[in-house]
């Protein structure tokens, strides 16, 4: 069971740490200096639920190993977020298309998470939720606003969606993993949120002139870490770049 | 059409505050997202508790060059400050 929890804590984490520093990427060169800063306090706030995630992670492992250990000194194959997270931003439209259908998730699964038997996940989820919905708010609102735009904003929405689309289908995929942790009634298994998910997104892509793609199909290995996609590794080197270089420098 | 978003000006009621303020402006498409980025850009600091906006060409203002007459009748008029009362001290704040 704590083999279990660690993993399930590293998934959390790792997906938090994984957007939020892709959402940090623009900080200084989105399209609006409102937007800018909109980008850099969804990735503040991510980050923040990383080191809780994080931090919790590394006392249940009692390794002598910190949430700056685990974020910075660990391999791309240690990794354990989502595939959808960490593919490139590519433009705007795509970014927010990927943080609306991480949101959609988000807050139907840590609004389950308050209540965990395992009262820190309780905590972390509650406090979690809150930024969740505003996220949610904010990114719902932009694909609505992008895809019921113009005809090239509806355009690179509809290829965001067809581009991220093939990825959804790894937030339900259940593994052993999932199976321990909802026996232990520390998290419900991600599957039975696929509805939930579908009906949120549904809405919003009918308002925004998009459709919902065909198809079940969805690529594997992140949450496992089985076999993330060749864009990790490229951003970890320049998350890692410090703690790589000076390991365990401080300030 | 202008390809930049209107502006809008944004006001904050403060944590203890007892009306809005104006704090600055901000572009958006409409106002709903007007409220969105003023919360993202003003109230990062925990700084308020209610966003007002209003899209800055809605606000009609006086103008400058009237100041003379528009606020000087008002400046020998000191009998229309109630400073001549006595306030009891219950009634706080006014």
């Amino acid at each position: 069971m704590v083999d279990a929890l660690f993993e399930f804590l590293l998934r959390q984490g790792d997906n938090a740490l994984v957007l939020g520093h892709r959402m940090s990427e623009w900080c200084g060169v989105a399209p609006a200096l409102e937007e800018d800063i909109a980008l850099a306090n969804t990735a503040l706030d991510l980050i923040g639920q990383t080191q809780l995630w994080l931090g919790y992670a590394a006392e249940v492992e009692d390794a002598g190993r910190s949430a700056n250990d685990l974020a910075f000194r660990r391999e791309v194959y240690d990794f354990k977020n989502l595939l959808m997270l960490e593919v490139p931003n590519e433009d705007f439209g795509r970014t927010l298309m990927r943080q609306f259908l991480f949101d959609a998730f988000q807050v139907p699964w840590l609004t389950a998470l308050q209540a965990s038997s395992d009262q820190r996940v309780a905590d972390i989820a509650a406090k979690s939720l809150k930024e969740a919905l505003c996220h949610l708010d904010r990114s719902q609102e932009t694909v609505v606003a992008l895809g019921d735009g113009t005809q090239e904003s509806n355009a690179r929405m509809k290829d965001a969606l067809d581009f991220l689309w093939p990825y959804v289908g790894e937030m339900f995929a259940d593994d052993a993993v999932d199976q321990a942790i909802a026996e232990a009634g520390v998290a419900p298994l991600p599957s039975t949120l696929r509805e939930a998910h579908r009906a949120t997104v549904k809405a919003a892509f009918r308002a925004a002139a998009l459709t919902l793609p065909e198809g079940d199909f969805a690529h594997k290995g992140g949450r496992t870490g089985f076999r993330h996609t060749e864009h990790l590794g490229h951003m970890l080197a320049t998350m890692q770049i410090l703690q790589r270089s000076y390991p365990g420098a401080t300030w | 059409m202008s390809k930049e978003w209107p502006l809008w000006e944004v006001f904050i009621r403060g944590q203890h505050g007892m009306s809005h303020r104006h704090v600055g402006s901000i572009h958006a498409a409409d106002a709903e997202h007007a409220v969105k980025n003023a919360r993202d850009v003003y109230t990062r600091r925990n700084e308020g508790v209610s966003i007002w906006v209003v899209e800055a060409e809605k606000i009609t203002a006086s103008s400058p060059s009237d100041k003379g007459p528009l606020y000087d009748p008002a400046r020998d008029k000191v009998y229309r400050h109630p400073t001549f009362y006595d306030i009891p001290d219950e009634v706080g704040k006014m």
